[in-house]
């Protein structure tokens, strides 16, 4: 789960974590009032429109602006309007509130970033000099401008590898010490909500030698939100798929894709091999979806509901291989969903594994159009081909 | 011959009043695995068909002399379960639970550090050595005793390619589900190491997904060491970048951890590849 900007700063100030100040607007009226505040403090001020993606500032999200007119005036501009970055995908996404932020003498832009490095199976603090740029970027081009610190959950981040950073980022005597608690900071930040990653980019010295995360970026464990109902709460469902949240609650893991055949699959795995398949084919997907091991009818019937609700589907293709789960089951389900949802496209249905031959009977005797294969590649191929002919 | 597991592998099951502890007792016990106790605390003294109960592994295993524990008990108590298991001397942990929070893994390898005890997954279907021991939710019937090895990081991926391995009459070995989560106990060059230093194992099948670099490794492990033919897959080629793709190490982050980079890694560590999963069986007869 990712959250914004605005609630990533408030959620990091509670650990010590120095933010700008900063308030949300949701109407370019606000946006004036808030300005005008920073404003009668500093010269300048910015307002930035908060999505759960990144680039921003290059996509025309972010601004400075001198006065509260112009702050209104470019409010109004950004607010409902549709902000495309590198990381929305072409549909970019609905700007509904601004974090209006008082502006910042930045003297150095730093990188700092926590992360769950899965080849040490620790987590990992990362800094670097190159504030300001993706972090994927530098690693590409100058991977030894990354300096990471490596932390033992038996003791924590210790104050000597938070020095070892700051020294490594080249900061002043003076600087050092904020540069500890900033980055102790970051790291109880980290464990304490269970984050999946953590990353102020920049972290910027500013002119009064302080350092301040001018931007944040947090992503939780989804598998550990149970503990933390806080956090739960800080969801925002206009950032999420709403077929990815109906999925959710059955459940399910569903992501949409952009092709036209729509698929249900018990397992992760087979699921992504199924949609492979399926392009290997010269298909394409239209999302993937994992029934589960233990998925009963009810799972089934919103599967299916899920998938003839995407306008683009243009035939269906369960691939279960029933291991515990017992294929005789699983075809009574499809049969009863088929018939409760209404079957609008063809169904190609592969089963293997447990009581294939009762499930295989079940399909047959119920009437319905059901185009039946036996091996993944006959699947695959029947799915392609009855998209073109429909 | 086999890896981990054999006949004489004496099991516990943690969580076993669980539903999914009963059932899946009920089903190792069917396939002939020995299943000499369970752990549930609170309900030691009673039994699940026969199978004794014990408020602790340490009761348990100072009672029936277990040496493999398999987990089914939920996620936001598997942790704890694992360094129980550890601490009671159990050599061998298989944790079936999904879902557990990665910080508590991270922890849990922490642990592990120094310590002879090994664990496999979590989020994985268990162990089995067909005809022996079945530790774990994969459905015995499909798996076949015989020589070759397989290992996997996702279950229902792995019953697809045993149930081809089968039908063209190659059994298996053992066959090992590593799991779908980031941080794990026991990875790709681990078991492919065991498989190749066990004289009845003549082939491997590695089944790869999408997210980390752990098949990268292991095609660099395969290329120096291993001998054997080795047939590879890697499901995920159609998965979009920083979308997690059900398991929760399932996930290109970063432009890093695509199928395109495993596949070229494997190939050039002379593993024969195969793009479709259709034919996981058939590459490996051909490479025979």
């Amino acid at each position: 789960m990712n959250i914004h900007e605005y609630q990533a700063k408030e959620l990091l100030s509670k650990f010590g974590v120095t933010v700008p100040k900063s308030k949300v607007a949701f109407s370019p009226q606000e946006a004036r009032d808030i300005a005008g505040e920073f404003l009668a403090d500093g010269p300048v001020c910015v307002i930035k429109a908060q999505i759960h993606a990144g680039g921003r500032g290059k996509a025309g999200g972010v601004k400075l602006v001198k006065s509260t007119e112009e702050a209104e005036e470019y409010a109004r501009s950004l607010l409902g309007s549709i902000l495309v970055t590198h990381q929305t995908g072409p549909e970019g996404k609905e700007v509904k509130k601004l974090l209006v932020e008082e502006g910042c003498n930045i003297a150095r832009e730093l990188y700092l970033g926590v992360v769950i490095d899965r080849g040490t199976q620790r987590v990992c603090i990362m800094a670097s000099t190159e504030g300001g740029v993706e972090i994927e970027e530098v690693a590409a081009n100058t991977p030894e401008k990354i300096l990471k610190e490596y932390i033992d959950p038996a003791v924590g981040v210790l104050p000597y590898q938070a020095r070892k950073l700051a020294f490594g980022l080249g900061l002043e005597k003076k600087q050092v010490g904020k540069a500890v608690k900033f980055i102790m900071g970051l790291y109880n930040a980290f464990l304490a909500s269970d984050c999946s990653m953590a990353e102020i980019n920049p972290l910027v010295v500013s002119a009064d030698e302080d350092l301040i995360a001018l931007d944040a970026k947090i992503g939780f464990d989804d598998s550990a939100l149970y503990r933390h109902k806080d956090i739960e709460e800080l969801r925002d469902m206009d950032e999420e798929d709403p077929k990815e949240i109906a999925a959710a609650r059955f459940n399910l893991n569903y992501v949409t894709l952009d092709g036209n055949i729509g698929c249900m699959v018990n397992g992760a795995g087979l699921a992504m091999a199924t949609m492979d398949i399926i392009k290997l084919y010269g298909g394409n997907p239209a999302n993937f979806l994992d029934v589960g091991g233990g998925a009963g009818r009810e799972q089934v019937t919103a599967a299916f509901k899920l998938i003839m609700s995407d306008e683009n589907v243009k035939a269906m293709l369960v691939n279960i291989f029933g291991g515990i789960m017992r294929c005789d089951i699983i075809a009574d389900g499809i049969v009863q969903a088929a018939k409760d949802v209404g079957l609008t496209v063809p169904l190609i249905v592969r089963l293997q594994g447990t009581n294939v031959d009762q499930g295989r009977e079940i399909l047959a005797k119920s009437g319905l159009n059901i185009i039946s294969a036996e091996h993944m590649d006959e699947a695959a191929e029947k799915a392609v081909a009855a998209t073109k002919t429909n | 011959m086999s890896i981990l597991i054999n006949k004489d592998t004496k099991v516990l099951c943690q969580g076993i009043t669980g539903e999914q502890g009963t059932f899946h007792s009920r089903q190792m016990v069917e396939y002939g695995t020995k299943m000499v106790g369970g752990v549930t605390p609170g309900k030691g003294g009673t039994d699940v068909d026969g199978i004794p109960v014990f408020n602790t592994v340490d009761e348990a295993v100072r009672t029936t002399g277990a040496n493999a524990s398999v987990i089914y008990v939920p996620a936001g108590f598997a942790g704890d379960a694992i360094v129980e298991a550890v601490d009671a001397g159990i050599e061998l942990v298989i944790c079936i639970t999904e879902g557990i929070p990665v910080l508590d893994m991270v922890s849990v390898k922490r642990f592990l550090d120094g310590k002879t005890a090994r664990l496999v997954g979590p989020n994985c279907p268990g162990v089995i050595t067909p005809g022996e021991c079945k530790i774990g939710i994969m459905p015995g019937h499909i798996h076949k005793p015989g020589k070759v090895g397989v290992v996997s990081r996702s279950g229902t991926l792995t019953y697809e390619a045993v149930g081809q391995l089968t039908r063209l009459g190659l059994g298996q070995s053992t066959c090992v589900g590593i799991g779908g989560d980031p941080v794990n106990g026991t990875n790709f060059i681990d078991v492919i190491d065991l498989f190749n230093r066990d004289p009845d194992t003549e082939a491997i099948v590695m089944i790869g997904e999408i997210g980390g670099s752990a098949e990268e490794e292991a095609a660099a492990f395969i290329r120096e060491n291993v001998k054997k033919p080795v047939v590879g897959y890697i499901a995920g080629v159609a998965a979009p970048p920083g979308k997690r793709m059900g398991h929760a190490g399932a996930i290109i982050a970063g432009g890093k951890g695509t199928a395109a980079e495993k596949m070229d890694a494997m190939r050039s560590a002379g593993i024969a590849v195969t793009e479709s999963t259709a034919t996981i069986g058939q590459t490996l007869k051909d490479q025979l």
